[in-house]
């Protein structure tokens, strides 16, 4: 069978790698060795798939050549000294079957013709993402090794994606690998699968938030992380529901992806400068992505109990489906950052909300709103990091108070929003001050080149 | 997020250093490696470089009055102030306080010579 060309083959190792991966740690429970196995038969098949061409069945030859590569792991060196280790955690169902410990007969058969029980199973998938977003990893393991796992991606892509060295990456994989060590390959239970499931989500957004907000100068070397991102929390809605059925905000997930892909190709120029969204050319706004994610929050928000996803996801649709920034229904967007602000507070949200509150009432209410909330300590948690993260990213809608998130810092968006607001009550010195000194405290580039160029010309 | 924290030295400080026994440099030494060795291990650690002496320090080539333009007199050290930069660490981590939280390991940081600034990044807030 004819390879399609290099894109089509590369999308189909990716999509067999949790398959593969799933397939053998179900059946073995050493997820370090099976992950290092997979891995090596990705490797072959990368190298003679284009020369002999596709086998017939994809799945079971990875499966095959991994169980070969994890028996060889398996007897190494390095592997005994983890063996050691694992046995002690393991319990027997999950552990080596004695009979293959030393075992001469190894490389002739059993191994190779008969992997027994070795196929892949329809929560693979779900399993392998829930156990790489497993709670004692920490935030940016999970991210490498997810991508890794279940996205395919080599270590090499994952660093050029997140735009650290590839060593590190390779060290956040083997430490996530390590504290695996002894989970079980099975779902959390019913009490505990809805946090975990929470974790797994908030892995694919930072996934897409990464993607989406790569300059358009280094996206050339980067994967579509965005795609990627999305791919994933499609597989992870499609497979949800036989667990979770009340989920509804995987599918808020997945529309806000959709919702805030669709508006990419028009916020930055040809030089890479920043966009803000009222002034964005809607024709470039993708068609499909913003029908498909209009249609499945709709559908979602009928059905399912709100999450702040959701809601994030639906306030994106009330901005994409505004032929024109001032058919833009402000009043409705207010009226979900009120229910977001009660569901999910903290300073992105409400900063964005004062910003739709400007819209709605005015500047003069938004800026009592905004000194009133700073009293409060709105700005508290601001550089809270990954805190709560479904604040990252969340769409501001007006270029004065962007959503940047806060990984980047968070302590400009607060005179960034302030310029804002003091430009439209007509206080233009007051505003460009605001907004120079939100220039010199963010962490962004082109942010900073955008907020000057505010100042410049309020 | 990645953050560079930064490690000054001063004549003062180099006194202290050189007054140090053996035993004392070695225990100095090894607070260095254990905290590397950390950072690599959690997968924080992007670079971490000491330093050589200030004195060996080499501008490149200047334009007398490019440097006039900006206030520089082009034959005279850079830095104003007596601290001299050291070593350094890129690190990638969760925020601020982390950042500040490793930094407090550095064993200058008891002197007041430690500084975490964040990096810059080219990442486009969301619009």
């Amino acid at each position: 069978m004819p390879l399609a060309g290099v894109g089509e083959f590369e999308r189909l190792l990716r999509e067999l790698t949790p398959v593969a991966l799933g397939a053998l740690v179900r059946r073995y429970g050493d997820f370090e060795t099976c992950e290092d196995a997979v891995q090596e038969a990705l490797i072959a098949a990368a190298a003679q798939w284009p020369a002999d061409g596709l086998p017939d069945n994809p799945a079971a030859w990875l499966i095959t050549v991994a169980s070969r590569r994890r028996i060889a792991l398996w007897r190494g060196d390095d592997a005994r000294r983890r063996r050691e280790r694992t046995a002690a955690l393991l319990s027997s169902e999950g552990a080596e079957p004695a009979g293959l410990a030393g075992s001469a007969g190894l490389a002739g058969s059993a191994g190779l013709a008969d992997p027994g029980g070795l196929e892949p199973a329809g929560d693979d998938t779900l399993t392998l993402m829930l156990l790489c977003c497993h709670p004692a990893l920490t935030v940016a393991s999970r991210v490498a090794l997810t991508l890794r796992a279940v996205g395919g991606l080599s270590t090499a892509e994952i660093a050029h994606g997140f735009l650290v060295p590839e060593a590190t990456v390779g060290q956040r994989i083997s430490r996530a690998k390590q504290k695996l060590r002894g989970a079980r390959f099975e779902l959390p239970s019913r009490a505990e699968l809805p946090e975990r499931v929470v974790a797994v989500q908030r892995v694919l957004y930072l996934v897409f938030n990464e993607g989406y907000t790569a300059s358009s100068g280094a996206e050339l070397q980067r994967p579509e992380l965005t795609a990627e991102a999305i791919r994933l929390t499609r597989q992870l809605r499609a497979q949800l529901p036989a667990q979770l059925p009340a989920d509804g905000e995987t599918a808020g997930l997945l529309a806000l992806m959709l919702l805030t892909e669709a508006r990419r190709a028009a916020r930055t120029t040809a030089d890479g400068a920043l966009v803000p969204l009222d002034a964005q050319d809607r024709a470039l706004w993708d068609e499909g992505l913003i029908e498909e994610g209009t249609a499945l929050i709709t559908r979602t928000l009928a059905s399912a109990p709100v999450g702040p996803y959701q809601l994030q996801a639906a306030i994106a649709a009330l901005h994409d489906e505004a032929a024109r920034a001032e058919d833009t229904d402000w009043a409705q967007i207010l009226a979900i950052y009120d229910h977001l602000a009660v569901l999910a507070p903290g300073p992105v949200v409400a900063l964005n909300r004062i910003v739709a509150v400007a819209m709605v009432h005015g500047p003069r209410v938004a800026l009592e709103q905004l000194d009133a909330g700073l009293d409060a300590g709105l700005d508290a948690g601001l550089d809270a990091g990954l805190d709560a993260g479904l604040d990252a990213g969340l769409d501001a809608g007006l270029a004065a108070g962007p959503a940047a998130e806060p990984a980047l810092g968070g302590h400009h968006r607060v005179p960034a929003v302030r310029a804002h607001l003091l430009e439209l009550t007509g206080d233009p010195g007051a505003a460009r001050e605001q907004y120079l000194l939100a220039a010199r405290m963010t962490l962004s580039g082109p942010e900073r080149s955008y907020l000057e160029r505010r100042a410049r010309r309020a | 997020m990645k953050y560079v924290i930064l490690i000054y030295g001063n004549p003062e400080s180099r006194k202290i250093w050189e007054s140090f026994a053996d035993s004392e440099r070695a225990a100095g030494l090894r607070v260095y490696a254990e905290l590397t060795r950390s950072l690599a291990e959690s997968g924080e650690l992007i670079v971490s470089e000491a330093l050589a002496d200030p004195a060996l320090t080499r501008r490149a080539p200047a334009d007398p009055a490019l440097a006039a333009q900006i206030g520089l007199v082009t034959d005279a050290p850079l830095a104003e102030a007596k601290e001299h930069l050291a070593g350094f660490f890129v690190v990638d981590c969760a925020d601020s306080e982390r950042a500040m939280e490793i930094a407090a390991r550095v064993p200058e940081a008891a002197y007041g010579l430690v500084a975490v600034r964040p990096v810059m990044t080219y990442a486009m807030p969301e619009v």
